[in-house]
């Protein structure tokens, strides 16, 4: 019930004080940081976060359907990876893009179906496919953990593409995060995946085709994965496989969960996603510029996730239907 | 006429003797010593990673080596999970075929400490490689990281020039790898020296080149002026100058980094200006440092743990100004020469 007047407190959610977390940095940095306002800064702290913000739009939609998909950033890393070593081994470019793109859409299936029809939790499914792509490509496949981006393809020139100075990745993050708000905002299947989130059951007693959906969910995981690993590698002219040990699988959760989409599926969306990123990225542009340690970056990082999820078990007390269903 | 007969009798035998005198040579004892004390016996290295161009130059070397000598030559990939690493090392010490020599690439100071005693207390030579740790192994070869530093820091200063904005930007490892402290206490030793130069800010990689491109990033934005980087490894440096080349300050930023000396990831990127100078590990006298101590600690009979040697590799800043053919080694030569044999 929101009624004119004063801001009803107890409508603020974890999205909304997240956000609100996002703007008070984003004044004090803006105030105490020499810098941090310029447009170039700006558009940096996006740009840092668009390849994070992109594989947690992927993240986000297999939330929402009540799942999670552990093996993102190995298919982001392996399938590049791949990719520039067939290239570099003399496959034509053509057929090199065909081979990884069955690969990406075989390990999306393989997730889907052991999920949807194997009955196999999602955390076990999708952590063993991760497993299963970073030892395969990384022990058969490819000989180094880096693999160079081959001089003048079009990986490299897509790095240095730039619209009005902005460089090509945070139009790839928008334009996928625009389309996803279309898909889950206004069509069929977009509002099926949140019936299919918040009860399985029951949306499958109406008629809903859960299953195929959820297999649906997670080759779209897998294919935005590759599209994150294109850019990383166009930016970088190179893949490091290394990223797979890294803590940016986490980090994608963290972004997701951070943002407000609830792990217990059927909640939230595109906007969450966005303050995530947002939080992020000015958290650690505003902690680079005033030069903190990255351990103290973690702990601070850490401790603001902590803040917020403590924030919203006070304001959202678990309800009957979290309690009974729980979380993942 | 007796004498006469004994002196060309003795020529006769002087002559013979001298006739078969190349057969002394055959009982030279040395190389059936050397066969006796070296034969058969096992060498592990564990580093971080098999995957990257240390790891890889390193077992190339020392594998035609060590089965040169009729030894048992392996490896372990914990690729860069420490857990991994010392899950490796516990069943290499307990396993029948107990290596004779350990090779460890330590990723930080402490973590293998225990294990590498354990090692010893069971008769197992271990060496430490590049990473130094806080641990009395049987040698260390790698580089002296501090020295390493110091080299950085005077080619980057050299980089910047003197009627340069003398603002200096780190992209440190992290706060836990030796290779990364030494580093940094190498370069600030430098800096002191030059007190004209100023280190504008010193973020972490954690070596991870998104990472470094990200901080990098930030800081050309918030000094748009620093005349040279110094990154704490090639492995991440591939950020850092993505970060000048998109701040359009190629050329104008000395990027200063240091690597394995391998081709593609050094030589070529001097070359095509990418980075100012890289110190360079110069890996075939590396390995060739490692397999002579072996060799010596395998003869030597001494047990296990009683030497304390460092035998630190000599490094050198190279520019594009002194590349030579032979600066670098080329991996895919290499991996091409393994898969011929």
């Amino acid at each position: 019930m929101n009624t004119i007047g004063w801001p009803n407190f107890r409508s603020l959610n974890q999205e909304g004080i997240v956000f609100a977390i996002a703007v008070v940095l984003f004044v004090a940095a803006a105030i105490g940081l020499p810098g941090f306002i310029d447009p170039n800064n700006l558009v940096a702290i996006v740009r840092s976060v668009s390849v994070l913000g992109i594989l947690a739009l992927g993240m986000a939609v297999v939330i929402i359907g009540r799942g999670i998909d552990l093996s993102a950033v190995a298919i982001m890393a392996m399938s590049v990876a791949w990719y520039l070593q067939l290239l570099n081994s003399g496959t034509p470019d053509g057929l090199a893009f065909a081979y990884v793109l069955a690969g990406v859409l075989a390990i999306g299936l393989l997730n889907g179906f052991l999920v949807a029809y194997a009955d196999v939790p999602a955390i076990f499914v999708t952590l063993a496919t991760g497993s299963f792509v970073f030892g395969y490509v990384r022990s058969q496949l490819i000989t180094q953990d880096a693999v160079p981006v081959p001089q003048g393809h079009w990986v490299e020139l897509l790095g240095g593409l730039r619209f009005l100075d902005i460089p090509i990745e945070v139009f790839v993050f928008a334009g996928l995060a625009f389309l996803l708000f279309l898909f889950l905002r206004y069509t069929k299947w977009g509002r099926y995946i949140y019936f299919a989130g918040d009860n399985p059951v029951a949306a499958r007693n109406i008629g809903i085709p859960v299953r195929p959906m959820l297999v649906l969910r997670y080759v779209l995981s897998a294919f935005v994965a590759l599209i994150a690993g294109l850019l990383t590698a166009a930016s970088l002219h190179s893949i490091n496989t290394r990223v797979v040990n890294s803590t940016l699988l986490y980090d994608i959760v963290l972004v997701a969960v951070i943002g407000g989409i609830g792990l217990s599926g059927g909640r939230g969306g595109v906007r969450n996603v966005l303050v995530g990123a947002a939080l992020i990225g000015i958290l650690l542009n505003a902690m680079t510029i005033i030069d903190i340690p990255l351990l103290y970056q973690n702990l601070i990082k850490a401790a603001i996730l902590l803040g917020a999820i403590i924030v919203d078990g006070i304001i959202n007390p678990r309800d009957e239907q979290t309690a009974q269903q729980g979380d993942i | 006429m007796k004498l006469i007969k004994t002196l060309m009798a003795a020529a006769t035998a002087l002559a013979v003797t001298a006739f078969v005198a190349p057969s002394f040579a055959a009982d030279d004892p040395g190389p059936a010593a050397y066969a006796q004390s070296l034969k058969g016996k096992r060498v592990m290295l564990v580093p971080l990673a098999m995957g990257f161009d240390l790891a890889q130059g390193w077992a190339h070397y020392l594998k035609t080596e060590v089965e040169a000598w009729g030894g048992v030559f392996e490896t372990r990939d914990p690729n860069w999970v420490v857990d991994a690493g010392a899950q490796a090392i516990t069943d290499a010490i307990s396993s029948d075929t107990r290596p004779d020599v350990l090779i460890i690439h330590a990723p930080d100071l402490n973590s293998y400490s225990k294990l590498m005693k354990k090692a010893q207390a069971a008769g197992t030579y271990v060496l430490l490689v590049d990473n130094p740790a806080n641990f009395p192994a049987d040698a260390f070869v790698g580089s002296d990281w501090d020295r390493l530093g110091q080299l950085e820091a005077e080619a980057a200063i050299k980089g910047c020039g003197e009627n340069s904005s003398k603002k200096i930007g780190l992209v440190q490892g992290d706060q836990a790898n030796s290779s990364s402290l030494y580093q940094y206490a190498g370069i600030m030793k430098v800096l002191d020296k030059h007190p004209d130069f100023k280190v504008v800010a010193k973020p972490d990689s954690n070596w991870d080149a998104t990472t470094s491109r990200n901080v990098t990033t930030t800081m050309l934005q918030q000094n748009p002026d620093i005349c040279s980087i110094i990154d704490f490894w090639d492995g991440d440096a591939t950020g850092a100058s993505a970060a000048i080349r998109d701040a359009k300050l190629e050329g104008k930023v000395f990027l200063v980094t240091t690597g394995g000396g391998e081709k593609t990831a050094d030589c070529d990127k001097l070359q095509d200006g990418t980075y100012g100078a890289v110190v360079m590990t110069e890996l075939a006298r590396q390995s060739g440092d490692m397999n002579a101590i072996i060799k010596f600690l395998l003869q030597s009979g001494q047990p296990a743990g009683t030497s304390h040697t460092y035998i630190y590799t000599l490094e050198k800043a190279t520019t594009k100004a002194d590349l030579k053919p032979d600066s670098c080694w080329d991996l895919k030569a290499l991996q091409a020469e393994a898969a011929a044999k």
